[in-house]
């Protein structure tokens, strides 16, 4: 019993540490990359290549006072940014990084880790209604609306997966795509499902983590030109430190759950150095990709993401379902 | 339905035409320049605040005529000169201007017909007190000489 509660006390510990420094660091990273994009250099002066800029940041925003609006709903005004972070924590719980690097695995990890995903429109909601500011308001009433638009493809596509793995088990469904690279979810034919629409699935799935975790071209939330800053106009300190942070806990747990349904987890191609570090290397190509995008394009308007969402990823991926359901029965 | 799938296409398509661009713009050179620590050369036009031409010996080649001072329409030169003992020529002893009211039109710089003031190239200009910018000229040619 004191060996288990240990493991979690370690758990919880490794999973805040690797959240807090993923958070600090894709800011910089972001920050280069934003750069590089628009040829700049980005951060340079604080340490090589600018890496003490993110200490540096967070001690700047610790060492601010925390002001509550007068008016504000306190309870919930100090809940939300807590409830940005905290479901982003607890999704590193359940994520195999490879066979044996996992805190606990369960047999519902990829329904829990979805149940925690949808907590986070949540803190948005809170953020917007205690802050008793209007752009607020309407930033948390668009991002809830995003949220509702975007989690149903997304969960349609997961749906796909876990019907062709046969399981909720993140370790099962890798374990299914680790025989060889032709085996990933992503590539049809010889994979698990011989499902010719699973690279498109992949495609609805990354649109919807892009939108889910409000990022660019999807950010309507935190509209800089219509909303002052959003749902965290009202945030100083290190409230708005930890929505910055779970924003980008968030981003990596879309990005994980991205190649662990559909780039095979940590397995390897053609048998090369097997290990954790294949998970590490798809992942990080995928959060650059997450910034490389947010540097590309221009936010959408509020009817063209509900158009996108209602009108082509949901009847799209309601077909892709049926179909994925079709060649299931049949093969 | 068609025209449904060619816009999904067509839109996709253009999405990855975009991502490709800025694709290659992350590995061009940066083109900015880290202003305190770069600075870039002055082109040869810029005009900054007028400054005293000198000549070979290092002294103001100005004849103290007084036509620069005159040409000024907001009244920002106040120049001076004396005959010294046994010379023939005037010779400058103040030469006064006053950066706050300058629109740097250059009638100075154009009335002068012994190229006795230029412009300059100095744009480090920040400063929090009006006196600042009562620019004794002579003495920065003197600043500059040493």
């Amino acid at each position: 019993m004191r060996l288990t509660l240990l493991n979690v006390i370690v758990a919880v510990v490794l999973a805040i540490a690797f959240a807090a420094l993923n958070a600090a660091y894709l800011v910089w990273a972001e920050r280069r990359g934003a750069a590089r994009i628009q040829r700049r250099p980005g951060p340079n002066i604080n340490g090589p290549f600018g890496l003490l800029q993110p200490p540096l940041d967070g001690i700047k925003l610790m060492a601010k006072q925390l002001t509550i609006p007068g008016g504000a709903d306190k309870i919930m005004f100090i809940t939300a940014p807590v409830l940005a972070m905290f479901p982003a924590i607890m999704s590193f719980v359940t994520i195999p990084f490879s066979d044996t690097i996992v805190a606990k695995n369960m047999s519902v990890g990829v329904l829990m880790i979805f149940a925690f995903a949808s907590m986070g429109s949540m803190s948005l909601l809170f953020a917007g209604w205690s802050s008793r500011n209007k752009y607020s308001m309407m930033s948390s009433v668009r991002a809830v609306s995003q949220a509702v638009a975007y989690e149903i493809p997304m969960l349609i596509t997961t749906i796909t997966v876990v019907m062709i793995a046969g399981s909720t088990d993140l370790m099962e469904i890798v374990h299914q795509q680790s025989r060889s690279i032709l085996h990933w979810n992503i590539f049809p034919l010889l994979g698990n499902s011989h499902n010719l629409l699973m690279p498109f699935s992949f495609l609805i799935f990354f649109i919807c983590t892009l939108a889910e975790t409000n990022r660019a071209p999807f950010d309507l939330g935190e509209a800089e030109s219509e909303l002052v800053a959003g749902f965290h106009t009202e945030y100083g300190s290190m409230g708005f430190g930890l929505f910055f942070m779970g924003e980008y806990a968030n981003i990596v747990i879309g990005s994980c759950m991205t190649t662990i349904l559909f780039l095979g987890g940590w397995s390897c191609p053609f048998g090369l150095f097997p290990g954790v570090w294949w998970f590490i290397l798809k992942l990080y190509l995928l959060i650059a990709t997450f910034i490389w995008i947010r540097w590309t394009f221009p936010r959408t308007t509020i009817y063209g993401l509900l158009n996108l969402s209602w009108k082509i990823l949901i009847p799209l991926s309601l077909f892709n379902l049926l179909f994925t359901a079709g060649l299931i029965k049949v093969f | 339905m068609v025209a449904y799938f060619t816009e999904i296409f067509t839109g996709l398509m253009s999405l990855f035409i975009g991502m490709g661009i800025t694709f290659k713009e992350f590995f061009k050179p940066t083109v900015t320049v880290s202003y305190p620590y770069e600075t870039l050369t002055m082109s040869a036009r810029y005009r900054g605040h007028i400054e005293l031409v000198e000549n070979e010996e290092g002294n103001s080649q100005c004849v103290v005529c007084g036509l620069c001072e005159k040409a000024c329409p907001s009244d920002c030169i106040t120049l001076a000169g004396e005959k010294p003992e046994g010379g023939k020529k005037k010779v400058l002893t103040k030469y006064m201007l006053d950066f706050t009211k300058c629109s740097l039109c250059g009638s100075c710089v154009e009335s002068c017909s012994f190229g006795a003031i230029t412009f300059s190239k100095e744009y480090n200009l920040a400063s929090t007190k009006k006196e600042d910018f009562y620019f004794d000229l002579l003495k920065r040619l003197e600043e500059r000489n040493t």
